[in-house]
């Protein structure tokens, strides 16, 4: 029984992610099975526009998890990315309870007693209320779980990433005057990459490694389909075709899903019910993002049209 | 099955993916989880777990296939069996010879008379594990693992029963010899199998240690692509050890103004120190390649590995000369290694090696790319036949630069005999140094890096 039903399960998250409009292959719908199993995180990598943000929020919606997400960028630090002490509060506070205070040391006869009063009422302003949570400590205090989303890790510094590791392996910061804080519940982890730069070894042994690529044409016509629900079968074929073949060329960016999505909404606009030479030509730039790879593409076009129709006649 | 996935893992390993054991812990969870049933998922589950980046992704795959497909070796049994079709009329006779006589015979004889070929690939499965053929790690040890593995199989009582039977029954005999050619052919490919699996990196290693010493201008077309793969291989290991972030540790002196400047919040208290930095500056490489008959190929590698360079080295100019000199930096960046080099070779190669004029051509055109903080990397074995050296040119680029490097790909021996003019060069270089190898290279180059941090 125990052999039948994890594929059974792992079809479950494909259709549940279906259903929210992401089509995951396989192999994702195998990731988050299994992260959810075994309680790792998910490294995700890949090209620009694959749909890597998108998955944290398909899993977000479909098991109707909050999600917190945390955008890195190169300086992001502890303060910004785990906790700040609310400086602010604490003065007002001490000014406000001034007199108070006052009252409470005012009988100590001594400064030595009055310190040890002091002392007596431990780290009044260092307590949970002075804290201001940023996301990561957001993410472990969600009591029903949540989905927290590392946006883009290759683009903070490599310190930061030494940060996480507690976090991503235990499910815990340790703040030094709180003590260490463990995840409510423990929160679906998804890290997202660009390789920009090469991941430390440390982070990368605490995760699951997902390599996203650009999608087969048969998932790619699905992901259109349900994301543009609009656009007629022909037409949707041909400009997956006609992509694919664009993906064949040395380009400085290749188009990728989102492209793709951006494009047949255009199409859908514009009414064309046929990939044609004009139509493709005065839509490029959606498809491509620089002058180059547009000026490079440009002379392929009509062959890539008719390659793209001859395959839908015959496939 | 926990056998199997420590087998698995060691295969794994053979293959290049480096696997720690909170690894193979995590992918033993998740196999837990996702049971032996499906294979697509099983793979999956080891490419997520277990392989942590592109290349591992695409080794490890690789490698799964190979493990669980581990075809039954069948064929070399088939073929005994043909061999015996071939014989004409045999066929009958021969049959019944083997239900016969074979009550007198060894286990291993029986077996291979039976034809069973389930039953012979368990037995070599079984004396496989008992040979532990899994610690195989070099092609050298094919012969003394197969040697083990018929050992255990028992092929002492098999080749007694030959003897005997070649009196008795010389039929059955041959017969006999034919199966075992086939066991010997297919415990040869198991090896083989088990070679590819647990021994690829062993092999790698040993055969890139046996490349690195190699000398440059002598190794043969077929290592060409090794070599250039070891080549990317160093440049990656110079990356590696150079690019780290630049800070250097907070010493020295304090740097006042930004000091005040932080602290100006706390109307100038300084509870923020700030101190001087010293700077680092990137190298800047000005490297001029001679590309004349045998130094052509250590040029080769030397310039693919400078401009594999780009996270270290700030700045890469280029030169290639033999009868005149031009800049190349621009080919390399723009082509890949072997076009670049044809493109080289086709605009100032197969020339006899003019020094001075090249150095003059350089004087003229370039000058002005060395500055105070540029190492020069000349390239050459400064046989200049006999024409003039011109090393006052040399001199004015060594007073130009940081340093002059001289890297001759000939021994020391041979410097100052026949044309060579490097004992006049080198009064002008800051470092001359042999470099006709691979890891003479790199030596080379990491020396020139280091000199910069």
């Amino acid at each position: 029984m125990a052999d039948i039903r994890p594929s059974a399960a792992i079809e479950a998250v494909e259709s549940g992610l279906a259903a929210q409009g992401y089509i995951a292959s396989r192999q994702i719908a195998t990731a988050v099975y299994l992260a959810q199993q075994i309680d790792k995180p998910i490294l995700v990598e890949g090209p620009a526009g694959v749909g890597k943000t998108e998955l944290a929020k398909a899993i977000a919606a479909w098991r109707g998890l909050k999600m917190i997400r945390l955008q890195c960028y190169e300086g992001l630090d502890e303060a910004k990315a785990l906790y700040e002490w609310k400086y602010a509060k604490q003065l007002l506070y001490t000014q406000i309870l001034k007199d108070k205070l006052g009252e409470v040391l005012g009988g100590a006869p001594t400064l030595e007693a009055a310190l040890s009063q002091l002392h007596d009422f431990g780290d009044v302003f260092f307590s949970k209320e002075f804290v201001e949570p940023r996301p990561l400590l957001q993410s472990l205090e969600q009591p029903a779980g949540c989905v927290l989303l590392i946006d883009e890790i290759d683009k903070s510094d490599a310190e930061f990433e030494s940060l996480l590791l507690e976090i991503l392996s235990d499910f815990q910061v340790t703040i030094p005057e709180l003590g260490t804080i463990v995840a409510v519940a423990p929160p679906t982890v998804i890290l997202t990459s660009n390789s920009e730069r090469d991941l430390g070894d440390a982070l990368k042994r605490r995760c699951l490694h997902l390599h996203i690529g650009f999608p087969e044409q048969r998932l790619e016509e699905r992901i259109v389909e349900s994301r543009v629900p609009g656009i007629s079968q022909t037409l949707r074929k041909q400009m997956v075709g006609f992509i694919h073949e664009v993906r064949t060329l040395d380009l400085k960016k290749l188009p990728s899903v989102s492209e793709t999505i951006d494009w047949a909404r255009v199409l859908v606009l514009l009414q064309a019910s046929e990939l044609g030479h004009e139509v493709v030509k005065d839509t490029l730039n959606v498809l491509l993002k620089y002058e180059a790879d547009i000026e490079a593409t440009m002379p392929q076009v009509s062959s890539f049209i008719a390659k793209a129709t001859r395959q839908n006649v015959f496939g | 099955m926990r056998e199997n996935l420590h087998r698995f893992f060691r295969a794994a390993r053979g293959a290049g993916v480096r696997l720690s054991p909170a690894e193979s812990i995590d992918a033993m969870r998740a196999v837990a989880k996702v049971g032996f049933a499906d294979r697509t998922i099983l793979r999956d589950t080891f490419l997520l777990t277990l392989a942590k980046t592109q290349d591992e992704k695409a080794a490890l795959g690789d490698c799964f296939d190979l493990f669980f497909d581990q075809p039954e070796p069948q064929s070399p049994p088939e073929d005994g069996r043909a061999d015996q079709k071939d014989q004409p009329g045999s066929d009958p006779s021969s049959d019944d010879a083997g239900d016969e006589p074979a009550e007198g015979l060894g286990q291993l004889a029986q077996m291979l008379l039976g034809q069973d070929r389930n039953e012979i690939s368990a037995a070599i499965a079984n004396a496989a594990n008992a040979a532990s053929l899994s610690d195989i790690r070099y092609f050298t040890q094919r012969g003394i693992f197969s040697g083990r593995i018929l050992d255990q199989m028992g092929i002492q009582r098999l080749r007694d029963d030959l003897d005997d039977l070649a009196a008795s029954n010389p039929a059955l005999a041959e017969r006999l010899t034919h199966a075992l050619d086939g066991l010997r052919g297919t415990v040869r490919d198991t090896v083989s199998q088990a070679l590819t699996l647990y021994g690829r990196e062993e092999s790698e290693n040993l055969r890139n240690e046996i490349l690195r010493n190699a000398p440059l201008s002598r190794i043969e077309p077929r290592q060409v692509e090794q070599m250039r793969r070891l080549i990317r291989q160093i440049a990656r290991r110079l990356r590696e050890r150079y690019s780290k972030p630049r800070k250097r540790q907070r010493r020295g002196h304090l740097d006042v103004r930004r000091t005040i400047r932080r602290n100006a919040a706390w109307g100038g208290v300084p509870f923020l120190t700030a101190w001087k930095r010293r700077h680092r500056d990137r190298p800047k490489i000005v490297a001029i390649c001679d590309v004349s008959g045998s130094v052509a190929r250590v040029s080769d590698f030397f310039l693919l590995l400078i401009h594999s360079l780009h996270e270290v080295v700030d700045d890469v100019r280029s030169f290639a000369f033999s009868g005149h000199l031009i800049e190349v930096s621009d080919i390399l960046e723009s082509k890949s290694p072997e076009a670049a080099m044809a493109e080289i070779m086709s605009k100032v190669g197969f020339g006899s090696s003019d020094y001075g004029n090249s150095f003059v051509d350089f004087e003229r055109g370039w000058m002005s790319a060395i500055t105070p903080q540029t190492t020069v990397i000349v390239l050459g074995d400064a046989r200049s036949n006999n024409l003039d050296p011109r090393a006052d040119i040399l001199r004015r680029i060594a007073e130009r630069s940081k340093r002059l490097v001289w890297l001759n790909p000939e021994g020391r021996m041979a410097w100052g005999w026949g044309d060579s003019e490097m004992p006049r060069y080198s009064t002008f270089c800051s470092v001359v140094r042999q470099c006709a190898t691979a890891r003479q290279l790199e030596r080379a180059v990491s020396d020139i890096v280091a000199s910069y941090q």
